[in-house]
Order: structure tokens, then C-alpha cells, then sequence
């Protein structure tokens, strides 16, 4: 069932190296990513504005010493970790600043009053980010810890969660879904971090019950069911899911910690039964609130056609998927479309602004760096050794990917629209900060998972007989 | 716990290919609609933001965009406005754009390909982009002949030159004002919209192109062409000519116009029976060919059912099923499903005008940068060759007695030798009146389709009159 730490084949045999750690392909992707977004800069401003400014100067020396101070970090304290975690989410970041600036940009050009600009912000938020990427690689020398706090985590975690339902409209709504902390003019959404905090606990709590969740009490139609009495914790973890959905009208993290739990309680049992409960658990619930609720209700109508509700709900899609339209295949190019005609376009949007001026090319290309993401955090849970680990960066990968999903599915009419923002890409502290800290955590247990195991279970070879041992750094 | 990994990192990867396919069906397939919906301004202001190229009629600009102080930077303008709408179409903030003003739509907003270099050279040097032109073959005494004509009627009216292509008139009734219809205050353009949806007859339907018809008799030119092509017949070979024909395999009957006999004998020449359009004769004619040859003939000349663009899409001309010879006889003096569109018709009379080839049709002469620098001339393309020189010689002498001893007399003029031939087409309403002809006919500068829907009278008296004037001022003209 798992792959106990004898059997690991990356556990190094007496006399082979050990497996390269590829920081130097890190930093030259990193080099790469930084390239990509400086230029992209220096277009935004060259089209909008006909200029480079002097913050391009100041903005690149500060993004490129971010990701050279976070590599010099990692080499030094995850020497191991996979080198593609930190340049795609380097890649990501720089793309959304590119993008909001650009949005900054327009929105100066339109005469708007307001004319705070949103990048700046962004980029401190970003470094907060990284200070606490660092912080966590520095002070989480062992993934493991995590699993002790989990009950801990997972009461930071619903208050969290809880906080928007419970403050008054005023201090927790924005655009009708209350999902935020509004105080003393900074926006919080505590959901981002919650995510985190609950997946955390899932990984601990299965790796503890799995055996017994794993236990099935009859077949029906090919599907092993679990007895009775296990539904506890996916009832529960669905009650909370639905009470989100209620009570903060937040459709996106409802739908997002649900499908984290059924998926983490997949790989965990093994049994594809949970699935099948999770979804008919899910669909049911959402019909229920289909029916009992006005905004959901309005959300299906206008995702289901965003033209016919153009004058109302349907207009932020309908916009978005103009904007996707006129971009078509290579896109309008950097600061020759306009992406400031969709509302919010910085934050829930960005993937149309993406589309729309880089064009299919340019959005494909986005999917496919968080595709990369992803993937490598999958990968690093198929080779980590440990049940939690192991459980724990499926998780997290998961998270991302689910995330990226529904949001994407609700810019491009897939899906119903959510209140959830794009990973790394959109305008927003929380998030951006929340998934600094969900890859620290990532970027830790892949550096364990690649990590060559110490020889465990033989005999402790001779002093004569050892292996050349190799100095880490 | 890796297997339910390794399906948890497939799933992602159908998730995320499900995403990059929503993704593509958007910014690809439904790309244009997303693109050109009314409601996606940002194509619209960029295009109103850029001088829109103009189309221009023999030094002439028919469309032309004017600089104005208000938020949409320039406002569309047709000097001639009703004269050439069917052609110009219109450029609606509210409509979008149809005709001309949407077939060279790239050309006009600048945006086209052979434009490129042209933008690239403005990108640098700092100038505004602007649109290129669009010169059409289009002559205005025949464009002006021909709407005067159909003054009071509804209809339509082709001219081609026959040795080209080249479209000369293109007249459709009744006509609009597009300066209405492309103002910058959208409440103007609705109302005046509101107006010609409350008539009975859409004016902004270019009857020339759009809509077709049942042809009558104009249509015994094709089935005579598929007679003499088959070597079995020469203008001169007697047809029967019966005054009343039972088809076959049924009960009904068949007449000549008006109940009138072609000839005492029951019997006469092909050309005799074309002068005189002999109904009897041809559809027996039609029977004896076979639906095949009759069908090969008619696509030879661009009755094919399938549509093209002269940038202009152009509605298909169709035979319709033929199910037996009952209705091969009718098919045979264009009625039963017969339907042709009046340009279509034109090119009838333009193959035969050409020595047998038909050559393909089109509007567009030039494309001008907005230097006025030519960046594109159309070069005339043969179409096909439905008929020999030969044949089109029978023809031609044959349809030259429509004109001096038939029905089509109406459509002479003085000094010149016409050819043609009248239709007057039964439907739901009054008949249809058709002609259609070329002059001169032993050297053919111009050769035209008239129609005029639900004339009532017969082609001869309603449209070859019509005819004759716009082939006459065209000839003037040219210094003929």
C-alpha cells in the first residue's frame, strides 16, 4: 500500500552517488522567469505609455534580488527540493504584476480618480510572501512537525474559516460573497489561509484513521462502500463545506475544501468509493442550496448563459469572454488590448486579461506553468516516504490545481463563477501570501522526498568500508 | 497510496486539458462571433478611433468616414447614399455592418494583411493608422440608369462586363438611406431601423444578390445552350411545338402564355420558338435532353446551388429536385423549383456575350493603401466554359431575334444590335418580369439582368425597356 522507506529506490545503495540536486537548473529557470516578467514590463510600458519609467529599474533590481534571495535560501536550507516548484511560481508572480500594472496603467489612462496603483502593493505583498516562504523553510526543518499541530492547525483553521460569516456585512463583504476581513483599510481573506491550516489537519487525521476508513462493508454495483459508522468525517467535512456556501455565499472555497478532503480521503483509503460519496454528497448539497437560495440560483442562471444576463450577473463573463474572443490566438499583445473593460479584472480576472492580450498562446502557456506546478508537487508526494508527507503535498498540489480549475472554469464559462482568486497570478495579499507559505511547505517535503535516505534497517558499515561521504551544502 | 495518486495526477491533467480546451473553442472557434458582437466595444472603438478607409466609384467616394468632435472619432458617410446602398451596405454602431462594408472590412479598417507593412511603417513613424480604400468596377451612368428604372418598383438590376467580370451597376429596389443607419446616436439608428422593419418590402435586402427567383422564360437560353451543345440541334432544327402539352406520366397540361398557339403547324424552328418564347417547345426540348444535359448546362453557367462571394456573398442559384420529366418539362421553361438571382442571371447573358465563358464576377477593381498606392488590381478569372464560341454564336444570333422580331423588342436601341431574351415568371403574387441581354451583339460591351418582382406585366414590356436604357447609357458612354 505504501512504499515503505526499504523499498524506496532512491534510498542510495552503498557506493552510488547521491541523486544531483539540480539548484543550478533552478537558478537558470529562475534567471529565465525573472527575464520574462522584466520584459514584459518594459513592454506594458513602452505600448501604454510610450516610455520606460525609472520604477522599471527599481522594480527590477527588487523582483530580481526576491527570487535571488529565496534561492540562495533553498540551496542553503532544502538543498534537495525540486528545482521547478520556485521558478514557475517566479513565472506566475511576475506575469500577474506585468498585469496588473498594465491594468494600473489603463486605469490612469481612463482619467480614473482613484489612481492608487495596485502593483507596488502587490510586489510588497509578494515579498511579504517570500519572507515567509523563507521563514517557514527556516523554522519547518522537518514536514513531520507539522503533523503534531494538526489539531491545533485545524481549529486555526475554522475560526478562520468562520470569522466572515460570523462579522457584520460591513466587515466581511465585498461584491456579495462574505469571505473577507476588512479592517482598518486592508482586505483579508482568511479562507486562503484556512485552506492551508485544514489541509494540514486532513493529511495527519487520515494518515491516523486510514486503515479504518479503508475498511469497506459490501459491495454495491463494483464499489466497495465504507461501513456506516466511518461516514463521520466526510459527513462533517461536507456539513462545513455547505455552510459556507450558506452563510458566506462563497461558492469557490465551499467547493474547494470539500473537493481537497474527498481526494486526500481517496489517496489515503484507497477507495474509490469516497469519490462516489463526496461527489453525490456535493451534488446533492449543491442542489439543495440551488433551490433554496436566490444567489446561487442567479450564479447558475448567468453562468449557464452570460449573454442573455448581460445587463446584470452575465456581464463580467460576457466581458471576459469578449475580451478572450478579440484576443483570439496571439492576442492583442501587451498594453494593445483592453482588458480594463472587465470588471475586476486584476483580481478574479486576470486570466482574461491574460487571454485577451497574449492571446490562446499566452493563456495555454499559463495553464501549463501551473500544470508544471502541480505536477512536481504530485511528483514529490509519489517519491516522499512518509505517509504524511506524502498525503500532505498531494494535498497542497491538489489545492492549486483544483483552485486554478474552478477559477479558470468560472473566467471561461466552464463553471459557475466563484469568489476565489488566481494562485500567484491575481491581485491579492492574502492569497499571494497563503501561497507562498502552501509552496514553502511543498518546496520542504520535496526536499526530504529527494533527499537520499540514510541507509536504514543494515548494519552501520565498517569505518573502512563506508562510502566517500559528500559534503552537503 | 501511490495508485490513487498517479489517478488523482491524471485526473488534474483531464481538468487542466478540459480547461485548455474551453479555452480554445473561445479564442478560436468562437472567436469572430465574440469578436464582431455588438456589444464588445472594443473592437468598435478602435475601429472608430481609426480613419475607416472609403469606397470609391470611378474617382468617386461612395463612403467615406468624416472627423467629428464627439467620443466615436469618425462618422461614416455616404454622399450617394440610397443610389449605392445595396451595395455600400451600411456601418452601425448598432447593426454592424453588412455589404461592401463588411466583405472588405479588413481592407477598410486597416487591419488586412496587405496592409501590414503599411501599419508597421505608422507604428514607427508616429502617424494615425487608417484604412485602406476599396475601388469598384462599378460604372455610375449605369448604376444611375439602372435605380432610375426601377424608380416606383420593386427589383433588381445586374450589369456585368462580359469579357471580365466586372460588376457595372448593381441596383436593388426599393433602397435605403445607410447615412441613417451608421450616425453615432443609436436612438437615430433604431428609429430609422423601426421605420423599414414596418414596411412590407425590407429595403435593405439587396435583391440583386440575396434573394432569388423563378426565372420563366429567361431560363430557354440554358436549356437552348445544353440543345445546340449536344451537336444534335442547330437554330435552324424543328422542334415540336404543340399548343397544349400533356406531360408525362400525369394528367396535366401545359400551355403557351397567355393560351396562345406557337405555331399552326405544331412545329417550328428552335430559334423561332425561342423568338417567340414557346413554352410547349422547350419544355419538350427539356424532356427530349434529359434531366442530366439540362442540369450539366446549368452548372456550367453558375446555377450550382452554392453560393460565393464577388466579395458580396452571392445566394445560390438552384435547378431545386427534379423528381420526374413531368417536372424536367416545367424546370425547362424555369418555373417548378427553378430559382435564380438576378446577378446569376446576368451571367447568362454574359457567357454567351463572351464567346462561350462565363468569367467569374466581382466588384472589387483596386485595393489602395491609404497613399493611394495600388497594393492589389483584381486580374479577371475565368469561371467556365459552358458553351463553345460556336454555340455562343447560335445563341447569340438566336437571342438578337428575340430582340429585333420577339418579345424582347422593348430593349432596342438605335444604331446598336441587342441580344436577349424576356422571362415573365408565374408565382405566388403578380408574375415576375425578367430580361435579360447584351449589346452590342457582335461585340458585346455590357450585358445585364433586369427584374422586377411582381411587375405583372411580361418581361418584354416591364424590364427589357429598363434593359435597353442601362445598356444604352453605358454604351454612350464608353463613346459608343
Amino acid at each position: 500500500m505504501t512504499s515503505g522507506p526499504v523499498t524506496d529506490p532512491r534510498a542510495a545503495a552503498p557506493g552510488t552517488p547521491p541523486p544531483p540536486k539540480r539548484r543550478n537548473t533552478e537558478l537558470a529557470l529562475l534567471g529565465f522567469a525573472v527575464l520574462i516578467t522584466l520584459v514584459a514590463q518594459a513592454i506594458v510600458d513602452l505600448t501604454v505609455t510610450g516610455s520606460l519609467t525609472t520604477e522599471l529599474a527599481t522594480f527590477g533590481v527588487w523582483f530580481t534580488a526576491l527570487w535571488a534571495v529565496a534561492h540562495l535560501v533553498v540551496r542553503r536550507w532544502a538543498p534537495y527540493a525540486d528545482p521547478l516548484l520556485l521558478p514557475a511560481v517566479a513565472l506566475l508572480v511576475g506575469l500577474g504584476l506585468s498585469f496588473i500594472h498594465r491594468l494600473d496603467l489603463a486605469a490612469q489612462q481612463a482619467g480614473s480618480t482613484v489612481s492608487r496603483e495596485d502593483a507596488p502593493v502587490q510586489l510588497v505583498w509578494a515579498t511579504l510572501g517570500l519572507v515567509l516562504f523563507i521563514g517557514v523553510l527556516l523554522v519547518l526543518r522537518d514536514h513531520r512537525l507539522l503533523a503534531r499541530f494538526a489539531y491545533t492547525l485545524a481549529l486555526i483553521g475554522l475560526v478562520l474559516l468562520a470569522i466572515p460569516a460570523v462579522l457584520p456585512a460591513s466587515l466581511s463583504e465585498v461584491n456579495g460573497a462574505k469571505i473577507w476581513i476588512r479592517v482598518a483599510g486592508f482586505s483579508i481573506q482568511p479562507g486562503e489561509f484556512a485552506k492551508i491550516c485544514l489541509t494540514v489537519f486532513f493529511a495527519a487525521y487520515l494518515v491516523d484513521k486510514r486503515d479504518v476508513l479503508a475498511l469497506a462493508s459490501r459491495r454495491v454495483m463494483g464499489l466497495e462502500l465504507p461501513r456506516g459508522r466511518d461516514l463521520g468525517p466526510v459527513l462533517v467535512a461536507w456539513m462545513l463545506s455547505i455552510l459556507v456556501l450558506v452563510f458566506e455565499r462563497d461558492l469557490g472555497s465551499s467547493l474547494l475544501l470539500f473537493g481537497i478532503f474527498v481526494v486526500m480521503l481517496y489517496v489515503a483509503t484507497e477507495r474509490a468509493s469516497w469519490l462516489v460519496i463526496g461527489l453525490g454528497l456535493f451534488a446533492g448539497g449543491a442542489l439543495i442550496a440551488y433551490q433554496l437560495f436566490g444567489h446561487v440560483q442567479q450564479r447558475v442562471d448567468s453562468w449557464l448563459d452570460p449573454f442573455e444576463y448581460y445587463d446584470g450577473s452575465g456581464f463580467q463573463v460576457a466581458q471576459a469572454l469578449f475580451g478572450l474572443g478579440t484576443g483570439g490566438l496571439f492576442g492583442a499583445g501587451l498594453g494593445g488590448g483592453r482588458p480594463d473593460q472587465v470588471p475586476v479584472a486584476k483580481s478574479d480576472f486576470i486570466a482574461a486579461a491574460v487571454g485577451e492580450e497574449l492571446g490562446l498562446f499566452g493563456l495555454v502557456a499559463v495553464i501549463i506553468v501551473y500544470l508544471v506546478l502541480v505536477e512536481r508537487g504530485l511528483r514529490t508526494s509519489l517519491i516522499c516516504r512518509d505517509a504524511f508527507g506524502k498525503l500532505l503535498a498531494a494535498g497542497l498540489s491538489f489545492a492549486i490545481a483544483w483552485q486554478v480549475f474552478v477559477v479558470l472554469g468560472g473566467v471561461t464559462g466552464l463553471l459557475p463563477l466563484t469568489g476565489l482568486t488566481t494562485p500567484f497570478l491575481a491581485y491579492g495579499g492574502s492569497s499571494l501570501v497563503a501561497n507562498f507559505v502552501l509552496v514553502a511547505v511543498l518546496v520542504r517535503i520535496s526536499d526530504a522526498a529527494r533527499r537520499p535516505a540514510a541507509p536504514v534497517g543494515q548494519p552501520k558499515p565498517a569505518l573502512g568500508d563506508a562510502p566517500t561521504e559528500v559534503v552537503q551544502t | 497510496m501511490n495508485a490513487p495518486l498517479r489517478r488523482v495526477a491524471i485526473s488534474v491533467l483531464v481538468l487542466f486539458t478540459l480547461l485548455i480546451v474551453n479555452v480554445n473553442v473561445i479564442q478560436v472557434v468562437r472567436s469572430d462571433e465574440l469578436r464582431s458582437d455588438g456589444r464588445n466595444t472594443r473592437v468598435l472603438a478602435e475601429e472608430y478611433d481609426r480613419e475607416r478607409g472609403s469606397i470609391v466609384v470611378s474617382g468617386t467616394e461612395i463612403a467615406t468616414s468624416v472627423a467629428t468632435e464627439d467620443r466615436l472619432t469618425y462618422l461614416r458617410q455616404y454622399p450617394q447614399g440610397p443610389l449605392y446602398a445595396p451595395v455600400t451596405g451600411y456601418y452601425s454602431l448598432v447593426y454592424g455592418n453588412v455589404q461592401m462594408e463588411r466583405a472588405a472590412n479588413e481592407v477598410l479598417a486597416g487591419t488586412d494583411d496587405r496592409l501590414f507593412v503599411r501599419r508597421l511603417a505608422d507604428l514607427f513613424t508616429g502617424r494615425d493608422p487608417s484604412g485602406g480604400d476599396v475601388v469598384l468596377t462599378m460604372d455610375p451612368a449605369v448604376q444611375e440608369t439602372a435605380m432610375a428604372g426601377l424608380e416606383g418598383v420593386t427589383g433588381a438590376v445586374v450589369a456585368l462586363d462580359p469579357a471580365t467580370g466586372a460588376v457595372l451597376g448593381m441596383a436593388s429596389t426599393p433602397t435605403y438611406d445607410p447615412n441613417l443607419l451608421s450616425s453615432h446616436q443609436p436612438a437615430e439608428i433604431r428609429d430609422y431601423a423601426a421605420q423599414l422593419d414596418a414596411l412590407e418590402i425590407d429595403p435593405r435586402l439587396n435583391r440583386a444578390i440575396d434573394a432569388r427567383y423563378s426565372p420563366g422564360s429567361i431560363f430557354k437560353v440554358v436549356v437552348s445552350a445544353a440543345a445546340l451543345a449536344s451537336g444534335e440541334y442547330t437554330p435552324d432544327t424543328v422542334v415540336p411545338a404543340p399548343d397544349e402539352l400533356t406531360l408525362p406520366q400525369s394528367t396535366s397540361t401545359l400551355e403557351n402564355f397567355g393560351g396562345s398557339a406557337c405555331d399552326p403547324s405544331g412545329q417550328q424552328s428552335l430559334i423561332d420558338a425561342l423568338t417567340i418564347s414557346c413554352n410547349t417547345a422547350f419544355a419538350q426540348l427539356g424532356i427530349d435532353l434529359g434531366e442530366e444535359r439540362v442540369r450539366e448546362m446549368a452548372e456550367a453557367f453558375g446555377i450550382t446551388g452554392e453560393g460565393f462571394d464577388i466579395p458580396l456573398t452571392v445566394e445560390g442559384s438552384t435547378l431545386g429536385e427534379i423528381e420526374n420529366d413531368a417536372q424536367l418539362g416545367v424546370s425547362s421553361i424555369g418555373q417548378q423549383d427553378v430559382q435564380l438571382t438576378p446577378l446569376q442571371a446576368a451571367m447568362i447573358a454574359s457567357a454567351v456575350a463572351n464567346d462561350g465563358t462565363l468569367m467569374s464576377p466581382y466588384l472589387v477593381d483596386q485595393v489602395r493603401a491609404p497613399d493611394l498606392s495600388v497594393i492589389d488590381q483584381t486580374d479577371p478569372d475565368e469561371l467556365s466554359e459552358p458553351v463553345s464560341a460556336e454555340v455562343a454564336d447560335q445563341l447569340t444570333d438566336m437571342m438578337v431575334g428575340v430582340v429585333e422580331d420577339g418579345s424582347g423588342r422593348r430593349a432596342q436601341i438605335s444604331g446598336v444590335q441587342v441580344a436577349g431574351k424576356t422571362g415573365t415568371a408565374e408565382n405566388a403574387g403578380p408574375d415576375h418580369n425578367w430580361f435579360i441581354g447584351f449589346a452590342p451583339a457582335d461585340d458585346p460591351q455590357i450585358a445585364v439582368a433586369v427584374f422586377v418582382a411582381n411587375g405583372g406585366g411580361t418581361g418584354g414590356d416591364v424590364s427589357a425597356p429598363i434593359a435597353g436604357d442601362v445598356m444604352q447609357a453605358y454604351l454612350e458612354g464608353q463613346g459608343g
